[in-house]
This record gives structure tokens, sequence and C-alpha cells, in this order.
């Protein structure tokens, strides 16, 4: 491959290696806002990639995810709870040790996603689509009713979390880094990368293992994917069990960041800046969903900051122009709207069409990860079961 | 039981009104296999155009702005966004609706803010009396109207050669051109009837026994949802077949909340989602809906 090729390809081995070590060094000069928008955009990134192999790879259209999310995020805290009753109301926990509470969340997440398969695995496309809104409204029902586990309206407190003795929410032991106190926030900032690290990893390499490779068939043509000897009905319910875990581990994150969670941040809301999110960054593409998650996570923080800099917003509940809130919601509206309409690959994409239309098609195997290359696989052996 | 009648009364008008959203959820998934997101915000455009004009030209006039304005959006939505998104997998058009129904949905919530707008209707909360049940006028009235409305497009579906057209287009889009049909015309009637059937059912969804327009009131449409899939997503009959059960269900569970407080408050809100994640167990493609079948 050219040096020129290497060039259009994104940032390149160079690039990478800085933006690591920036994301290493952050918590020394950013300040708390910045950290905790940092965070929401991680946890944001970590539940993106689980929804883009879902509805990216394996075509599975899904509204269900913040129902997921908030699964994650109040099983961590069940699990984590000592139930000694702190919060308003006294509510229930394990209190088992942290980390564990991290695993069993996440795994409660999938367990909720695999008992969903029976709907999953055999609904197509839309049909999963609005089955899956279903899911959100029972969650919100349950979330709010079941105030023993939940705490009901007022929600409940996170446990902080610590791993063998070593706090992320207290300051002991007491850790200062070049004169920078690492409170919660700088502490949690590396468990949040950590987790986003794995997720991306894991993430990319199922995209181009094997199963990778099955769900995307199943995408493309279920009748073709079976005729290769793939289960389709196995496959469809692993990728939603698999993006549930996903939506889990975003939820703990979210839950550690929030520090108290309440049901109304789990709404159909969420779903959709989700979908937002992996549409804007290019549906099945993983560093897309990363890139998408930032983006709409941090738009409305931002505007929210910014808003009198910026001279085309009010100032929150001033009244008469546009909130800032509102701002960030036209933007990210309209941001999905143009992407499909002008960038049907997403943000992402932008830089790999020119490479794409200088002839050199297998050169970058980040390609692997994105739907684009693959249409015309789709209309030439197996021409996509369409209904209409 | 005198309870029990006058609930399924107000959930069987309550369902002709999911109704008419309801159809206009089939429609346009007949006509371009897309389901409209954007459908809540197209019901809240209607009710709040008839909320505001009401008091200036009369509620007759207020109801014929709101329902052609609504009609010309859905159809302007098709023809000026969806139309080229088009050749793309149907999931990618659903999702711009998303993107579409943001937008549409945050400048009318803007707008309406924290008022509780007043439709203007002239039934008010006026209770008619059938011996010993009593029903809100307005449910009553909501009820005839949706029932003329739905007969009217049986027969224009059945009959009329623009449902000729549609029913061939939905059949086999490229047969129906060859014959001379011209898809993105019926296409765009479709999104026109469903954008009026939705602002003649935002009426009926902000009359009494609802305090009025609020900026939610569109989210009554996702409740829609459920009775679209419920009956199957490409069957008019099935569109009013599962709006009835959803209206019943809905008022049953609010009506006898006192008797299932095991369940939790706000039943009536989650039990049309329960019942169509049941349905959809036994039955994935709905009560009426066609079974999707592979041919290899």
């Amino acid at each position: 491959m050219s040096e020129r090729l290497r060039s259009l390809r994104g940032p390149g081995r160079i690039g990478w290696l800085v933006l690591a070590v920036l994301a290493l060094i952050a918590p020394l000069f950013l300040e708390s806002f910045w950290l905790q928008t940092g965070l929401f955009a991680m946890a944001a990134a970590i539940g993106a990639i689980g929804l883009t192999i879902l509805t990216g790879t394996a075509g599975q259209l899904s509204l269900a995810h913040a129902f997921f999310v908030a699964v994650g995020a109040y099983g961590y805290c069940f699990f984590a709870a000592s139930g000694d009753g702190l919060g308003v109301a006294t509510v229930s926990g394990l209190g088992l040790p942290p980390l564990l509470a991290l695993v069993l969340a996440v795994a409660l997440a999938g367990l909720c996603g695999a008992l969903f398969s029976p709907v999953s695995g055999r609904l197509r496309g839309i049909y999963l689509g609005i089955a899956s809104i279903g899911l959100v409204f029972i969650g919100q029902h349950i979330l709010f009713n079941a105030t023993g586990v939940t705490g009901g309206f007022n929600g409940r407190d996170a446990e902080p979390f610590s791993v063998f003795g070593f706090s992320f929410g207290a300051n002991e032991p007491e850790l200062s880094i070049a004169g920078v106190p690492f409170e919660e926030l700088e502490r949690l900032w590396y468990l949040g990368l950590l987790l986003l690290g794995v997720a991306y990893y894991y993430g990319r390499r199922l995209m181009e293992s094997r199963p990778g490779r099955a769900l995307e068939t199943v995408r493309d043509s279920e009748v073709a994917a079976a005729v290769m000897g793939v289960d389709v009905t196995r496959y469809k319910a692993a990728a939603f069990t698999i993006s549930s875990m996903y939506a889990g581990l975003a939820g703990v994150l979210l839950a550690l960041v929030f520090n108290r969670i309440v049901p109304e941040s789990f709404g159909l809301a969420l779903s959709v800046e989700f979908l937002a999110m992996i549409v804007i960054g290019g549906l099945g593409s993983i560093r897309g969903a990363v890139l998408g998650g930032i983006f709409v996570s941090m738009l409305p923080k931002l505007m929210d900051k910014y808003s009198d800099a910026l001279p085309f917003l009010a100032q929150p509940g001033a009244g008469g122009g546009v909130e800032p809130a509102q701002a960030a919601r036209f933007a990210f509206g309209a941001a999905i709207v143009a992407v499909l309409l002008f960038a049907p690959g997403g943000i992402g994409s932008l830089g790999r069409r020119k490479l794409r239309s200088t002839g050199a098609d297998d050169a970058a195997p980040q390609d692997t990860t994105s739907p684009a290359p693959r249409v015309p696989a789709r209309s030439s052996a197996f021409p996509p079961k369409e209904t209409a | 039981m005198t309870q029990f009648i006058e609930l399924l009364i107000n959930g069987l008008s309550l369902g002709f009104t999911y109704a008419l959203l309801a159809l206009g959820f089939v429609i346009i998934f007949k006509s371009t296999r897309v389901i409209n997101f954007a459908h809540g915000s197209v019901v809240l455009l209607g009710a709040y155009l008839i909320a505001t004009t009401a008091d200036d030209i009369g509620f007759g006039l207020a109801v014929l702005v709101g329902v052609l304005s609504s009609a010309l959006l859905a159809a302007l939505l098709y023809l000026v966004v969806l139309r080229r998104v088009k050749g793309r997998a149907a999931d990618t058009v659903t999702i711009a609706t998303i993107g579409v129904d943001i937008l549409l949905a945050t400048e009318l919530a803007r707008r309406i803010g924290q008022q509780v707008l007043d439709i203007g209707d002239p039934w008010r909360d006026d209770i008619i009396r059938f011996g010993t049940f009593g029903v809100p006028e307005a449910r009553v009235a909501a009820a005839i109207i949706a029932l003329v409305l739905l007969g009217a497009f049986m027969a224009a579906f059945k009959l009329s050669r623009w449902g000729v057209a549609m029913r061939a287009a939905a059949e086999d889009g490229e047969a129906a051109a060859l014959m001379g049909i011209r898809l993105s015309r019926v296409a765009a009637g479709a999104w026109f009837v469903a954008g009026a059937l939705a602002a003649v059912g935002a009426i009926f969804l902000t009359t009494f026994p609802t305090p009025g327009v609020d900026r939610t009131a569109g989210l009554v449409a996702i409740s829609a949802f459920p009775a679209a899939i419920l009956g199957g997503l490409d069957s008019v009959v099935g569109a009013v077949v599962g709006a009835l059960i959803i209206g019943v269900v809905v008022t049953m569970a609010s009506g006898y909340q006192d008797e299932f407080t095991f369940l939790g408050r706000g039943l009536g809100q989650v039990a049309p989602y329960v019942v169509m994640v049941l349905v959809l167990l036994i039955r994935p493609a709905g009560l009426f809906g066609t079974k999707e079948l592979t041919r290899v």
C-alpha cells in the first residue's frame, strides 16, 4: 500500500498514539465539567457500539436500548449496595464487591436480552423496532413501581466503585499526581477508558470474526445466511444478547458517574439518542459509533455551557428564543436526516469514500466494519429478500 | 356491571380514535414500507393549529386548517425528505422519520411551552346519559366521526381509482409502475391521507376527558403503534381491530387499576405494550398481517 493511500485512512498509527496519550493524561489538565462530560461520552460510546452491532451489522432495528441500559445501571446498584438504607427510602441490595456487581449487572442485562429472544429472534427489522419500544415502556413501569429495588420515582444511589480496597468514590487512599488531586471523576476517567477500550476491542474483533460475518449475511439476506449454514434465529438472538450486555455496561458506567439514578433518564428518548449516535456515526461502524456517541452526548452539554457565548441561544428557562437543550435536539435531528440523505455511511465514512474513488477497493482493513463497501455484494449473488 | 359497560363504551370510542392513527401507520407502511415515527408530530401539529386558530375563525374552519396542514406536511415530508432516502433499506428511511420527528416535536414543544391549550371543541365536558351509563359527548362524537371516516376510507380503498392504484402498488410496485401507476404520486397521496387522519385523531385525543393540547400530546400517537402492530402492519382491517382492542385494554386497565394495585400504578400506559408483546410471541406478523413467505 502506498504512503499516499495510508495517509487517507484517517489518523494513522501515530495519530492514534497521540490520541491515546492525550486521553491518558487528560485528568491532569481538564476541569471537572469536562471530565464528567467525557465520562458520559464514554458511556454513550460503549452503548452505541452495542447498538451498532445489533442494528448496523445484524440489521435488527432496536429501540429497547434504554431498557437494557437501565437494567445495567439498576442491576449494579442492586448488587453493590449494602442495603443499609442511607437514601431517602430503604432500597434492598446484596452488598457484593463492586467489581463482581459490575460483572453481574452486565450478565443480567444479557440475560434480559436473551429472555427477549423469542421475540427478537423471530421478528424482522421494523416489527422488532416497535416490539422493542414495548420493552422500554414496560421497563419504565417496573422502575417506577418496584420501589423496593429501584427506589421508584426518586431513584436510588449508586455504590462507588472499588477494586481490592482502592475506592473510586471516596479519597482513600488519597492520591495526587503532578499536583492534581485525583478524586472521583479523575479515577472514574481511567475506569471509563478501560471499559471503552475493552468494548471497542471486543467489538472490532467480533466484526472481523466468523460470527461477525455471519451476522452481516443475516442482515443482507436471511435465506443466503441459512443456506450457508448460519442458524439465523440463534444468531439474531445472540446479537440481541450481546448488544444488551454492551448497553448494560454503559448503564453501570452511567450509574457510577451520575451517583444517583432515576427512572426518567431511561425513557424512549434515550433509545432514540442511541439510534441517532449510530446513524450519525454510520450504521455498522464501531469507530463511527464511538464518534457518534461522543457527538450526541456532548452536544447538549456544550450548548448549555456556552449558551451565553452563542448568539442564537436563549438562557435556559428565560423563555423566548431557542434554549440550549432544544438547540441540541435540533442539531441532532437535523444531523440524522442530513447523514441519511447525503452521507449514508455516516461521518466516519466521509474520508473513506474518497479512498474508494481512487480505485483501491480492498485497501483498508477498516472497511470490514463499514456497511458501505458491502453493497455491491448484496446485489450480486443473493438478492436481498424485499417484501415490497 | 355498570362500570364495566361504561368502561367498555369509553374503551371502544377511544379505540376508534386510535384506529384513525393506526390506519395512518398502515397506509404509509403499505405504500412505502416505512413506519412513520413522525406521526406523533403530525398529530401534535394538527392539535396545535386547531387549538390556536379556533378562537379566531371558529372550530369548523380551524379543523379544516389543521387537517389540511397536517396532511400537506405529511405529504411534503415524503416528497422532500423521505423519497430521497429511498432505494436503501426500509429501516434507514424509518430512522430518517425519527430524525424528522425530533425536529418537528422540538419546534412544536418550544412553541407550546408549558401551556395547556384548549382545542375549542363544541362538546366541552358534556355527558350523554344512556339510562344509567354516562359517556362524554366528545367520546360519542369521536366514535361516530371515526366510523364515518373509516367507512369512507374503506370504500375509497376498495372502489376508487386511487384505492386500486394503492393496492396495486402495495402488491407489486414494479408491475404497478409498468401499468402506468405513478408510484411516488400514490405514495404521496397515502401520506396525505395519513396526515389528515392524524389531525382528526388529534382532536379527539385532546378533548374531554383529557385536559387539552400540551407538548406531550404527540406521545399519545405512540400508543397507536401497538394497535397497528397488533393488527398486522399491512392490514387495514387489522389496524381497526387492533385499535379497538388497545382502546378497551387501556380503558379497562386504568378503570380497574385499584383491583390490580400489586401490578403498580399507571397500568393503563403499559398494558398496550404487554398485549402487543404477548400477541407477537404467538403471531409474529400480528393478528391479520400477511405472514412473510420466503421463496428460495
